[in-house]
């Protein structure tokens, strides 16, 4: 039974070595917070951090990632940039239907770790998740909001 | 429950006219009359503590204020924009709300929807309208359906629930009045506590909320002049943001029960198609698997196989073990060429049923000193939610319960119980957050499924959850339609005559197809199909606009805007074409048609305002940079945008910003139609840019985000929202006016830019 490090805890999960992590994650351990969008790591859903890189849970097999620390909404706060990101998404009133949020505040946390003070080309680098609810503009604007608290301190 | 207190909050509630003042203006005629909507449902639970005042609210011990929400969340902030209605009547700090999906129920019904469906013009208040208005809104309530769409969620609301908070109030006044020993006159409320006005006293409304929950209602409430307001019309933090800010909101696909199993689905690829044979054998030796169920097909859902097993992955992947044949049926040729080639033909000699005819367009093309004419297109599209469709259901000891991200509950519960052979009334609905709704969760295909499944083994939860690919190839579509505009100009560049023709299935049409087959007919005037065509603002003193209905074997289903969101282009871009002729600015040649119009004026004028309309546009070298302007109505909303594109090099499009004006009469959150405005715009841009679903051998082409593509952060423009105010009396929806004027804003903006009319979506430069 292969064996995962999630959020800091290690956790035996019943699947095979083929199993995408996504529904390891959902099924196997009810973290449920990490979701389903395409299956095919094509819209960003299902990011989470895997050894502090933003992936998409959905195409990664669980049977590369077992020596790996893995980051899920559920474990985010433990990241030192998460409040201020939190924070701004709250101030930013981002969320709508509130779906894909869970992967886009990861992708962002990820691009806020790699590179503190990010530009607009390296948002649209870097944030390719999709919003059907079109927060894309309120999302830019929290990681600007983010990186400048970060910055200050 | 006759006798109790509860009881008595049955009596009707008269909103005297006197008393509600201004607020009845607001809805005319809809709730100029007694309203039984302040009752109690049977299944409105209570929590020790609580004290119920109504189906609208309860107030604890410790002061929280929990507000039933009739609607369902699916971005358009209504959980938070409805308590505001009721804690602006009921004077309580906006921190002491909460929100709490009510249960299903008659009182929760959504009248306004239905009303709002009748073929008329939205400034049609002759008594011919009214009284059809009036007609489909006693028929909503006696139906019951509780429904979100149509932009109709907080209209319904405004009068009911304000008359909730009110009648709360008055019952805490009177409460705290009693317990002092003095006139109610004398006390007054302020931030969720009362206060006797003479000796300055205060209980705060949870001290008061179990005695004053046992009084009797008031039969009459005063609403507060909108000039009185402290809470509406400023804006305010999303009550949902938070839980959607760390992961912890619930959506239907999170559901967990204990002992569930996981449902993965194939649907027959072609539409109408059936099973023809299953070898299952393989696929049930997989690990996991619990069981495979072969579902027929049903007027609400398509012929499939499910797998059920311990995970959604294992039974995901044992799919791929079915040995399954199809049988494609009838349908199994059809192409999306074929189509096109029909629907010409019907474009040019189908039967067309009139939308509008006013005065003599014949007469008026025999004198025209100019003839403009153009035919466009729109192909289908997908809804696409990011939570792809899901349902679960326990179905045990003849009862059901159905967890579903919806728009409509009350389907939900009939067709549950149709699906596990049981009453409606032993269905229980759970209603999570959705994760997008569009239109696409008023249907009951996956509810259907997952109830089927769910009966086939009785005391398992089973949760049925789609892949993204059953999403796209089985979803109701947009509607494809094509239209032919044809207008005379007279001598001095006026429209004379406008002559618009349409072609295309009807949403309202294959709904009721398939939810109730037996009422569906060609008869039905789906005022949807021609919305934003037959009910334009602009003074044209002649027109003639007309319908083609198609019958195609494709679903089609309600999507952002309906109607608008293809006849806005058709007419939008048109206009641009027939100004061209005219010889006129885009702009100020609408600006000359809508004297008669002035709510559409000062919209159009404020959007090409805050554009800087008519100032140079820069552009890197080798780039063409244009603009362009739309207006379109819709849901009692009134928008105009402006768009401002790039043509590069081999016809590479960007679209670099968005202004959008929206009269809604007046913002109730102004925060969150800006966030709607900004949500329609890119919705309607994805499709405007990248949007179409394509057939071929009966079956969709597109199959995931790959090849269904969306607006991402990149592509995705600055958009600039400003909001026109006319009034409270002139309330519109939010959650679909942004999405009709981007697709020909962009499209009149590259036909700058280039030169080329652009006529067909999704849009190539």
């Amino acid at each position: 039974m292969p064996a995962l490090t999630v959020n800091g805890q290690r956790r035996d999960v019943d699947a095979d070595a083929a199993t995408p992590l996504l529904w390891a994650l959902r099924d196997a351990l009810g973290l449920v917070g990490t979701k389903f969008g395409c299956g095919v790591a094509a819209c960003g859903a299902c990011t989470v951090l895997v050894d502090g890189r933003a992936q998409r849970a959905c195409v990664v097999p669980l049977g590369s990632i077992l020596d790996k620390q893995i980051v899920t909404i559920e474990g985010a706060a433990a990241r030192p940039a998460w409040q201020a990101l939190r924070e701004s998404w709250i101030a930013e009133q981002v969320p709508q239907c509130g779906y894909c949020q869970s992967g886009l505040m990861l992708a962002c946390l990820a691009l806020l770790e790699a590179k503190p003070g990010p530009g607009d080309g390296d948002i649209d680098g870097a944030i390719t998740n999709i919003c059907r609810c079109g927060t894309y503009p309120r999302v830019r604007r929290a990681i600007h909001r983010a990186a400048a608290r970060l910055a200050k301190g | 429950m006759a006798g109790t207190p509860a009881s008595r909050l049955r009596r009707r509630l008269l909103i005297a006219a006197g008393a509600a003042g201004g607020a009845l203006a607001i809805g005319g005629w809809l709730f100029y009359r007694e309203r039984d909507r302040l009752r109690r449902p049977a299944a409105l639970a209570a929590l020790a503590g609580e004290a119920v005042f109504n189906a609208w609210l309860k107030i604890a011990s410790g002061g929280t204020v929990t507000v039933m929400i009739p609607r369902q969340e699916m971005g358009q902030g209504i959980t938070t924009a409805l308590p505001l209605l009721v804690a602006e009547e009921l004077d309580c700090e906006v921190a002491a709300l909460r929100f709490e999906q009510a249960p299903v129920d008659s009182v929760y019904a959504n009248a306004t929807l239905l009303a709002d469906a009748v073929p008329f013009r939205p400034d049609d208040h002759g008594w011919f309208a009214e009284t059809a208005r009036l007609t489909q809104y006693r028929f909503a309530e006696i139906l019951g359906v509780q429904a979100t769409g149509g932009s109709s969620s907080v209209r319904d609301a405004w009068l009911v629930m304000r008359a909730a908070g009110a009648a709360a109030r008055a019952m805490l006044l009177a409460a705290a009045a009693k317990r002092w020993g003095v006139a109610v006159a004398d006390c007054r409320t302020e931030a969720g506590q009362v206060i006797d006005s003479g000796s300055g006293k205060r209980l705060a409304y949870g001290e008061l909320a179990q005695e004053a929950g046992r009084l009797e209602p008031p039969s009459r409430v005063a609403l507060k002049e909108p000039r009185q307001f402290r809470l509406l019309g400023r804006p305010q933090a999303r009550l949902d943001v938070p839980a959607k800010s760390d992961g912890s909101a619930r959506f239907g696909i999170d559901v967990r029960l204990p002992g569930m199993r996981y449902a993965a689905i194939a649907h027959c690829p072609v539409f109408g198609g059936r099973l023809k044979s299953l070898d299952a054998e393989r696929a049930r030796r997989r690990p996991g698997v619990v069981a495979v169920i072969e579902l027929a097909s049903t007027p609400t859902s398509a012929a499939a196989v499910a797998i059920v097993a311990d995970g959604w992955w294992r039974a995901k992947t044992a799919l791929a073990a079915l040995e399954i044949a199809w049988e494609g049926g009838p349908h199994a040729g059809l192409d999306s060429a074929r189509q096109r080639a029909e629907y010409a033909r019907l474009l040019a000699s189908g039967n067309a049923r009139a939308y509008e005819e006013v005065g003599d367009v014949g007469a008026a093309f025999k004198g025209a000193a100019t003839l403009v004419e153009a035919e466009h297109e729109v192909p289908y599209l997908a809804h696409a939610a990011m939570e792809p469709m899901n349902a679960t259901a326990l179905v045990k000891e003849g009862r059901c319960e159905i967890w579903a991200g919806t728009q409509a509950p009350t389907l939900v519960k009939w067709f549950a119980a149709k699906a596990a052979g049981l009453p409606s009334d032993a269905v229980t609905v759970h209603t999570p957050f959705l994760g997008g709704g569009f239109g696409r969760r008023a249907e009951m295909d996956v509810v259907v499924e997952a109830a089927a499944i769910a009966a086939r083994l009785p005391g398992a939860p089973v949760q049925l959850l789609w892949s993204r690919e059953e999403d796209i190839q089985h979803d109701v579509y947009r509607p494809l339609a094509l239209s032919r505009l044809r207008c005379a100009l007279d001598a001095q560049g006026r429209i004379a005559a406008w002559q618009h023709r349409i072609v295309g299935q009807s949403c309202t049409q294959g709904l009721t197809a398939r939810l109730l087959p037996a009422a569906a007919s060609d008869l039905l005037k789906d005022k949807t199909v021609a919305e934003g065509a037959y009910d334009l603002p602009y003074a044209m003193p002649n027109r003639l606009v007309e319908h083609v209905l198609a019958s195609q074997p494709v679903p089609v289903g309600y999507w952002r805007s309906v109607g608008h969101s293809y006849n806005a282009f058709f007419v939008e871009a048109f206009m641009d074409e027939v100004a061209r002729a005219a010889g006129r600015d885009p702009y100020e040649f609408r600006r000359a048609m809508l004297a008669g119009a002035p709510r559409h004026l000062r919209v159009l004028e404020t959007a090409a305002r805050k554009a800087g309309w008519g100032t140079p546009l820069e552009a890197p070298a080798g780039v063409r940079a244009g603009r362009g302007i739309a207006l379109a109505e819709s849901f009692h909303s009134i928008v105009a945008q402006v768009a401002e594109v790039e043509v590069g090099q081999g016809g590479a499009l960007r679209v670099r910003r968005v202004v959008c004006a929206i009269d809604c009469g007046r913002a109730l959150n102004p925060d969150t139609v800006a966030a709607q405005m900004e949500s329609g715009i890119v919705f309607g841009l994805s499709a405007a840019l990248h949007g179409a679903i394509t057939l071929q051998g009966g079956r969709v082409e597109q199959s995931n985000f790959t090849d269904y593509n969306v607006v991402r952060m990149a592509d995705c423009p600055a958009i600039e929202v400003e909001i026109v105010e006319s009034g409270w009396e002139h309330l519109g929806g939010v959650g679909e006016p942004g999405t009709p004027p981007i697709a020909p804003a962009v499209a009149n903006a590259v036909f700058a830019a280039t030169g080329k009319p652009v006529r067909r979506l999704p849009l190539r430069a």
